[in-house]
């Protein structure tokens, strides 16, 4: 980014709030590299945020997550919702690269205005999502989209940090899933507010749908919400519609049963997670003196201290931590 | 720790020659950098516009049909009309030489990489000429 200084960075939110799209796009890349000024932004940006349906759309590699969301735009296009989509594809561990191909199956929308796509490597985030995710959304919140779509990477069976990053999460099979339903029973097969069965004008997906609905008639977790089971074809269009539908009958269901609630849980996990990085951020630049850990590293050594209490006596030190305070 | 370099690797036009793109994104990829590949048959204008909400560094556009005259001062064009002009566009491809003088002179292109440049040559040139600060 060839801004710096807090001027620039004031004008960038000005801008943001304006619906700039390059102001977007540069405040995005700051949080996403975790710069300084990221906490002021997100200070700033967050009274506008709260507004935007956050959708999550996850599932196996090659379910058809892109071209779902591609028509799926195009549903919300037409009727005039301004769109944002985070596709999230998986960094290397190796080299920390990240070939980010979520966009070549979203052309259909590549010069509307009012459709904002950002692509995002994971960058050592093994939840399915990227640990900027979360702030990203309020970008693009406060930027002005009503509805925000985000992809996660290809998932197998825990990778999970969507449900609590989206208002309604999609679970994307592929007609192929039938064998690993079993399997999937636990994790990615709990966190679905809807589940869609892409591909289905190349076979017939009757089994594989009831496979579901079975298994959604023992689950405890679908007493006052049932997920449907949805048959889309992102390659003929078939279903979108409907699945738009439902996704909205979703956001009704929650605000009617006290999204309240369900917000303070996912706001909990937020600042616990948050808090978690803070401390694991003085632990590593060196918020102890190097002093203190030495000497208690000796204290180990020696056979005078055991290591838990010994982490407990400087994680003390650390957060000032007081017993019943 | 360093911003991570973005890079755009794009595919104008109607040449569907795409392989040393995929080969150059693969690269770029392993050198650590987050390379978006928006895939065959784009317009300068859906170039430019991944380029802005992508937020990348540096636009790679790959261009074997001939027609490089023509789409990297449109695809400069549209980068300033939208603000966007530093954001820094390199090519490849079979360009002749005597077009990658004019090209860079005209200031249409920072770098343009013809045939037989190694991945090594690229990526360092890219390394050198983005400011990760």
């Amino acid at each position: 980014m060839s801004t710096s200084g807090v001027i620039k960075l004031a004008d960038y939110v000005d801008k943001l709030l304006e619906g700039d799209r390059r102001s977007a796009a540069k405040i995005i890349t700051l949080i996403e590299n975790d710069l300084p000024g990221k906490e002021e932004i997100i200070r700033r940006v967050y009274p506008h945020t709260g507004r935007a349906h956050v959708i999550g759309v996850t599932g196996p590699p090659g379910a058809g997550k892109s071209s779902l969301i591609d028509r799926l735009v195009g549903t919300l296009r037409a009727e005039d919702l301004r769109v944002g989509v985070i596709a999230v594809d998986p960094s290397s561990p190796f080299s920390g690269g990240a070939l980010l191909g979520d966009r070549i199956r979203m052309q259909e929308h590549a010069l509307d205005r009012k459709v904002f796509i950002r692509s995002m490597g994971t960058r050592g985030t093994l939840g399915g999502l990227s640990r900027a995710t979360k702030d990203v959304v309020k970008i693009l919140d406060a930027y002005g989209c009503d509805v925000i779509l985000i992809e996660t990477v290809g998932v197998g069976q825990t990778e999970l940090d969507i449900m609590h990053c989206a208002d309604s999460t999609v679970v994307v099979l592929g007609p192929g899933a039938g064998d690993r339903i079993q399997a999937m029973k636990a994790g990615i097969m709990e966190i679905a507010d809807l589940f869609v069965i892409n591909k289905c004008d190349t076979a017939d997906v009757t089994r594989i749908k009831n496979d579901i609905e079975n298994m959604i008639d023992l689950s405890p977790l679908a007493r006052d919400w049932r997920p449907p089971v949805l048959k889309t074809s992102a390659f003929t269009g078939d279903g979108i519609g409907g699945l738009w539908e439902r996704l909205q009958a979703h956001k009704a269901f929650k605000i009617s049963s006290g999204r309240s609630a369900l917000e303070a849980e996912k706001l909990k996990a937020e600042l616990l997670e948050i808090m978690y990085g803070k401390v694991m951020e003085r632990l590593s630049t060196g918020g102890l003196s190097n002093g203190k850990m030495k000497e208690m590293i000796d204290s180990v050594l020696e056979r005078r201290v055991d290591p838990y209490t010994a982490a407990d006596t400087l994680l003390e030190k650390l957060i000032c931590f007081r017993e019943g305070a | 720790m360093a911003r991570k370099i973005r890079v755009l690797v794009a595919k104008p036009g109607l040449d569907g020659h795409d392989r040393g793109a995929r080969v150059i994104a693969r690269g770029l990829r392993d050198a650590g950098m987050e390379v978006v590949y928006t895939g065959l048959h784009q317009t300068p204008e859906q170039i430019v516009e991944a380029a802005i909400q992508e937020d990348v560094d540096v636009v790679g556009l790959s261009i074997l049909s001939g027609a490089h005259m023509t789409i990297f001062p449109r695809v400069c064009e549209l980068l300033k009309e939208n603000g966007a002009e530093d954001i820094m566009v390199m090519g490849g491809g079979t360009v002749p030489e005597d077009d990658v003088k004019e090209l860079k002179n005209g200031g249409w292109a920072k770098e343009i990489f013809t045939p037989g440049t190694t991945l090594e040559t690229i990526v360092e040139w890219i390394n050198s000429n983005v400011n990760t600060d």
